[in-house]
């Protein structure tokens, strides 16, 4: 059944790519080639749920499929999971995209969205299949050149062909990165595959695993987007059509996620406590920071991208406790630190996937990603909005919703941390709590503004006013997702045992498949915490249910009047007199004034005849990110002036070319004489 | 059986005393500043009041604007059946630790603060603004203080914190509980809209926060909303008294030892009350921007509070 599953993902996303070839425009156009990857998406998602419920574990191998290429492909546990991460958002968007594509017809290829969308799919499903390193890279190329194809679908856009190239340019880096990194895992012979290389890898000496660590942090972290490597994520995902930018933010840089589980827990074994302290520091930077600036954007698609930082970082944090932990020896709470990395990693992919599909939506019926001519379009557009509230909630981590399960299980880890044997580290944790806290605080903040700005009070431009709810293809694609955020939030009793059991045996991981759950309830080792959101979700609605029901028996006026806003007197509201984005975060800014340094520029116009008249006034204020400052314009300085130098190397006089090869051509020849 | 009836009698316990508990403040404050104030029971009329006038809903206002109140009150209210009161442990222990109630809590918050945009005034937009500021800083010093309790009892668990501390007295001494005590006391009176962070009194000044956000809001939604931020009051309270001075608490379910808890529930209640009685008359109200630096000492506060109970583990 198995291979049928994955011959049948095979045929769709082939079908959906030749269709996109075959019919230029239309309706088939958009129709054939979202069916071929929304099923193909389905079928990946199947074989994910039954490899993990159904069949016995490991039992998925296609080492024989195109033989003689090297290519090899092996499902085990940790692939089925991201499986199914990778088909919950690839059916939601290919749904989605099929309604959301119209508005491309005649303006933009939709052929190349078409094709690049199967072929993107099919390479993040047989991705965390691969099970040798040639495998993996290809794939990963494949993977990275696809969706920079996507990205630059709408080119002549301000900005878009700037930011595929710096995610071009990003992604190479780390590849490069992956390249060096499976060299040295694999002794130089790319076809070996994962299982020789999880035996070998412990007779490298430290400095080749600690170098193969660094490396592969390097690599996957770009892909990922952690701090300071995060720089192409708020400017790629925007530009690029809302349904891939859910597919990017929810699934593509995932892989970065699953490539570091993969590699520094199951083919390097763990290692030292440093891998899993720089995980956990490097997750907590990303996750303020990246939360920090979402704060500060009013571009709608922007601020997500920030909060996938952010998300990124919390994932991190999760596996850089289980890493520490591990390397201690300490296998539950190891475990309990993974599961509550990789249960954020799905949740993540259903709430942002949901919420870029919403942003989607919002800029489908406004034009724009900026929230300052937003407001309004909760009337507009209820079914939007209700998703987008349902995303909003789930990423601010309230419960009963996923974010709180998957947060509360990583806070749980580092609670954990009190059983430390070294008070150095141990004391690691507690500021990794404060940091995550202010965190999930922070993004609460970030979502009350972006939900409300967006979506609530008066419309603040006329493209806001006349605002339409998406057609009915895009609201299931937000839909499906909605639905993944309240049931993967109210059954972690069922989602935590699977990721239990995905881990077992992971670097030594043991069995934690009933450690964590006890009826409806989630509890930590010994009973260090206990939590139910199923009950907590009951509870909520018995209440909703009851307070209306005991008012009515009480008697409780219940007249209500429309009448206008209360405005100390004035007569008539204009959206002119709302809250605006930049507005409501003002006080974080001034609170976090010394990272974010904002330029402020203040001209003001005076009556010629008296300055108490004021004719204009303009103000501007600017903030540019810390790292593009420190760290990328030196870099791109240094780069650019190299360059410059280089340039006199090719002085166009090809007596001087015939020289330089002489000169080589005896280097060499001495080089060869010597070594 | 008994254990769910005890559930619903606590939290309807806090349910009714927590207008007494605010009324009760007002009056203290009152009698500190010479005047002879309303009685106590003044905000249960203001209550019967408010459920009686008709609601005055803005023509911008969205269906969100009619549920928030109820989520807000619905959360306060499920906080109350999750937190040992009158007595420990509860039969709803597995259902939600401390951050649960935490999170309860911010969802409540998340909610008015929607609200607080979806008039379109710019009071509702500043208040929502300042109140989300204020709960996203205050977030991690309550985790910390969290932690810290958590160190000493071995779980997040409130039950098992309370009676990590009863079977284990000099607990409530050490430098971790009583750090982290201050810690939450501060961040008690920034959740809770008390001064110096917010001044529960003022109306229309342009340095309020809570009043601010609910400025629109009428009839049977405000006192939906008063009640709330009431009941939030009482937990708070009744968190800074059960979790660091757990006595009285009833550990066996008796009619003595329940009728003991209840008493001194309300006695803990009332000293916490005249506390911050006097402290509101004491203080003037910070500048905004000052509120970060004050709730920044907290965070210090609690980072130390677990420090030490790391060291002294």
């Amino acid at each position: 059944m198995m291979s049928n599953l994955f011959f049948i993902m095979l045929f769709f996303f082939g079908f959906g790519a030749l269709t996109a070839l075959i019919f230029p425009r239309g309706l088939p156009a958009r129709a054939l080639p979202a069916i071929g990857a929304g099923i193909g998406s389905g079928a990946g998602f199947a074989l994910g749920v039954s490899h993990l419920f159904i069949l016995h574990p490991s039992s998925f191998i296609l080492s024989s499929f195109l033989p003689l290429t090297g290519f090899a492909l092996r499902l085990d546990g940790l692939g089925a999971f991201f499986l199914i991460v990778i088909g919950l958002v690839g059916v939601s968007a290919s749904i989605y995209g099929f309604g959301y594509s119209a508005a491309y017809e005649g303006r933009y290829s939709l052929r190349v969205m078409g094709v690049m969308l199967n072929i993107l799919l099919l390479t993040l499903n047989l991705q965390v299949m691969a099970d040798n390193a040639l495998t993996f890279l290809i794939l990963w190329e494949a993977m990275s050149l696809s969706a920079y194809w996507l990205v630059l679908t709408e080119s002549d856009q301000p900005g878009t062909v700037r930011a595929a190239s710096w995610y071009l340019a990003m992604t190479h880096a780390g590849f490069a990165a992956l390249v060096a990194m499976f060299f040295l895992l694999s002794g130089g012979e790319l076809t070996t595959s994962f299982a020789d290389m999880r035996s070998t890898s412990a007779l490298l000496s430290p400095l080749t695993r600690d170098a193969i660590f660094l490396l592969a942090l390097f690599g996957f972290g770009a892909k990922a987007g952690i701090v300071p490597l995060h720089i192409w994520l708020p400017m790629a995902h925007p530009v690029a059509p809302s349904h891939v930018s859910a597919l990017m933010s929810g699934v593509v840089i995932k892989m970065g996620i699953y490539g570091i589980v993969r590699v520094a827990l199951d083919l390097l074994g763990g290692g030292p406590v440093w891998w899993g302290g720089i995980i956990l520091g490097v997750g907590a930077v990303s996750a303020l920071l990246g939360v920090l600036y979402a704060l500060m954007e009013h571009d709608l698609k922007r601020l997500l991208a920030y909060h996938s930082v952010e998300n990124i970082g919390i994932i991190l944090i999760g596996v850089g406790a289980g890493l520490i932990f591990h390397s201690y020896g300490m296998m539950t709470l190891a475990a309990l630190g993974f599961i509550g990395g990789l249960y954020h990693t799905i949740n993540h992919a259903s709430f942002k996937g949901l919420l870029f599909l919403g942003a989607g939506s919002v800029l489908h019926a406004t034009g724009t990603r900026n929230m300052e001519e937003m407001g309004g379009l909760i009337k507009k557009m209820p079914y939007t909005a209700l998703f987008f509230l349902i995303g909003a909630a789930a990423i601010s981590a309230l419960p009963p919703l996923n974010g709180f399960a998957s947060e509360w299980l990583v806070f749980q880890a580092l609670l954990g941390g009190f059983n430390l044997p070294v008070p150095e580290v141990a004391l690691i944790m507690p500021v990794a709590v404060g940091m995550l806290a202010l965190t999930s605080g922070l993004a609460a903040a970030c979502f009350v503004k972006a939900f409300g700005i967006t979506f609530l009070a008066l419309p603040r431009s006329h493209e806001a006013e006349h605002a339409h709810e998406s057609p009915l293809s895009m609201r299931i694609g937000m839909g499906l997702l909605a639905l993944a955020c309240i049931g993967l939030g109210l059954a972690p009793f069922v989602v935590v045992p699977v990721i239990g059991g995905v881990l077992n045996g992971l670097g030594g991981l043991p069995d934690t498949r009933a450690a964590f759950t006890s009826n409806l309830s989630l509890q930590t080792p010994a009973a260090f915490g206990q939590m139910s959101s199923t009950l907590v979700m009951l509870g909520l609605l018995i209440l909703l249910a009851v307070i209306p029901l005991v008012m009515k028996i009480l008697r409780v006026n219940k007249n209500l009047r429309v009448s206008d806003t209360w405005g100390c007197g004035r007569v008539g509201q204009t959206p002119r007199m709302e809250y605006t984005a930049t507005s409501f975060a003002e006080p974080l800014r001034r609170v976090f004034a010394e990272l974010y340094r904002p330029s402020k520029e203040l001209t003001i116009d005076f009556h010629p005849d008296s300055k108490y008249f004021v004719q204009s006034i303009e103000y501007k204020s600017e903030i540019t990110p810390l790292f593009e400052r420190l760290l990328y314009d030196p870099f791109l300085r240094l780069v650019q002036s190299t360059a410059r130098q280089v340039r006199k190397l090719q002085a166009g006089s090809l007596h001087l070319y015939l020289a330089y090869v002489t000169v080589i051509l005896i280097l060499l020849l001495l080089a060869a004489r010597w070594f | 059986m008994t254990g769910y009836l005890l559930e619903f009698s606590q939290a309807l316990l806090a349910l009714l005393l927590a207008p007494m508990l605010a009324g009760f403040v007002r009056w203290v404050k009152a009698r500190l500043q010479n005047r002879r104030g309303a009685p106590i029971w003044q905000p249960y009329f203001e209550l019967a009041k408010l459920f009686g006038k008709d609601v005055v809903m803005s023509n911008n206002a969205s269906w969100l604007f009619r549920v928030a109140p109820y989520i807000v009150f619905a959360s306060a209210l499920a906080v109350t059946f999750l937190i040992p009161l009158i007595a420990a442990p509860l039969p709803f222990d597995n259902i939600g630790d401390l951050l649960v109630v935490v999170y309860l809590l911010l969802l409540g918050t998340f909610f008015l603060a929607l609200a607080g945009l979806d008039t379109g005034t710019a009071f509702g937009g500043m208040g929502s603004s300042r109140e989300m500021t204020v709960a996203a800083i205050a977030e991690p010093t309550i985790a910390l203080s969290i932690f810290s309790l958590a160190l000493g009892a071995g779980s997040t668990n409130l039950s098992h914190i309370v009676v990590a501390t009863l079977t284990n007295p000099g607990v409530a001494l050490s430098p971790g509980h009583l750090l982290a005590f201050a810690a939450i006391f501060i961040v008690s009176l920034a959740e809770t809209g008390r001064l110096p962070v917010d001044n529960p009194s003022t109306h229309l000044e342009l340095t309020m926060i809570h009043e601010a956000m609910i400025l629109e809001y009428s009839g049977r939604y405000l006192a939906l909303i008063e009640w709330a931020s009431w009941l939030k009051l009482t937990i708070f309270f009744a968190l800074l008294a059960n979790l660091f001075v757990p006595w009285g608490l009833a550990t066996a379910l008796t009619p003595a030892a329940l009728a003991i808890a209840v008493v001194t529930l309300i006695l803990k209640l009332a000293i916490l009350g005249v506390v911050v009685a006097v402290v509101e008359t004491r203080i003037a109200k910070l500048r905004l921007f000052r509120v970060p630096e004050l709730l920044g000492m907290s965070f210090v506060l609690a980072l130390l509070a677990v420090t030490s109970s790391f060291l002294l583990k």
